[in-house]
């Protein structure tokens, strides 16, 4: 089973790299954009067949690896 | 005085460190980041360098290897460690010191002698120094220090900044932060004040003639106070 789990950082922390996108995207004319946020993306294959089961060990990875708390929220996207 | 110092995959201070450790007295160990056991050391030192390539984030690979465990319970019984630049973004990632190291405000890679100031001597890392400004030198991509309002609001309360960014007078001010820290923080403690994380690399100014002495100072002062 595939899961998907998207990593963003949490609204008050600076991102830089997403302010230097947005800069560039102005400078190519898409002046409408409000504001960038980078952030990352990650697909697991995992053994388990249980819906549940993957979502919550995903869930563990994303607290103890994928994600640090301090700055990036995780959202778990439900596997197809 | 035993010190360790831990190499990873992609370390590159780890030397330099063993040389500064051995010029002011203390025995040594390199020990590999796949060991179980840490030698018995009056200090243990991680790194700068890129471990893991800075993969996922900075010191997050790192933090997960396996003497990472042994380092970790060393530190909670009060032993004595020490993170530089690459390992000051580990001990962050373990836990040891609270917050996170961000890529630097200006996106650059800055790689420049800077001065700090002290600011706390009541820890085994700073007692006894005179001075109150150092010059160090730092090479970092990620050394924007973060950390929320609530862990903002304990550092402060239990005095846990080691050293700010200053001028050559030892004014800490905007300006003078290279890198988009909050309070111009260079480097952190622990509560017990046994564990150190700091962007600067003392180990790099241990020569007059290739960069400056006050990390002679530093590493002096250092084994002279675990003694």
């Amino acid at each position: 089973m595939k899961i998907s789990v998207i990593i963003t950082l949490k609204k008050d922390v600076l991102d830089p790299q997403g302010k230097v996108i947005h800069q560039t995207l102005d400078g190519m004319g898409f002046d409408d954009v409000n504001e960038v946020r980078q952030g990352k993306y990650f697909e697991i294959d995992t053994k388990e067949i249980d819906n549940d089961k993957a979502k919550a060990k995903v869930e563990e990875m994303c607290k103890k690896l994928l994600a640090n708390l301090v700055i990036e929220n995780y959202k778990i996207i439900d596997p197809k | 005085m035993k010190s360790s110092v831990i190499t990873f995959p992609g370390s590159n201070c780890d030397r330099d460190m063993d040389v500064a450790l051995k010029k002011f007295g203390f025995k040594n160990k390199m020990v590999w980041h796949d060991d179980a056991d840490l030698p018995k050391s009056d200090l243990v030192v991680l790194p700068g360098g890129f471990s893991y390539g800075d993969y996922l984030r900075c010191g997050s690979m790192a933090s997960k290897s396996k003497i990472m465990q042994s380092v970790i319970n060393f530190a909670n019984s009060g032993g004595m460690v020490m993170g530089i630049c690459n390992g000051f973004q580990i001990l962050v990632e373990t836990g040891l010191v609270p917050g996170v190291l961000l890529r630097n405000k200006y996106l650059e890679f800055i790689c420049k002698n800077v001065f700090v100031k002290i600011k706390d001597k009541k820890n085994k890392y700073f007692k006894n120094i005179d001075n109150e400004v150092l010059e160090f030198h730092i090479a970092h991509n990620e050394g924007n220090y973060f950390c929320t309002t609530d862990q903002l609001k304990e550092i402060e309360d239990n005095n846990q900044i080691a050293i700010n960014y200053c001028d050559e007078y030892g004014k800490v001010e905007d300006h003078f932060n290279p890198n988009g820290s909050i309070k111009n923080i260079a480097g952190i403690f622990n509560k017990d004040k046994n564990v150190l994380g700091m962007m600067p690399h003392p180990e790099r100014m241990i020569d007059k003639s290739l960069s400056g002495e006050d990390g002679s100072l530093f590493f002096n002062n250092l084994i002279n106070n675990l003694k």
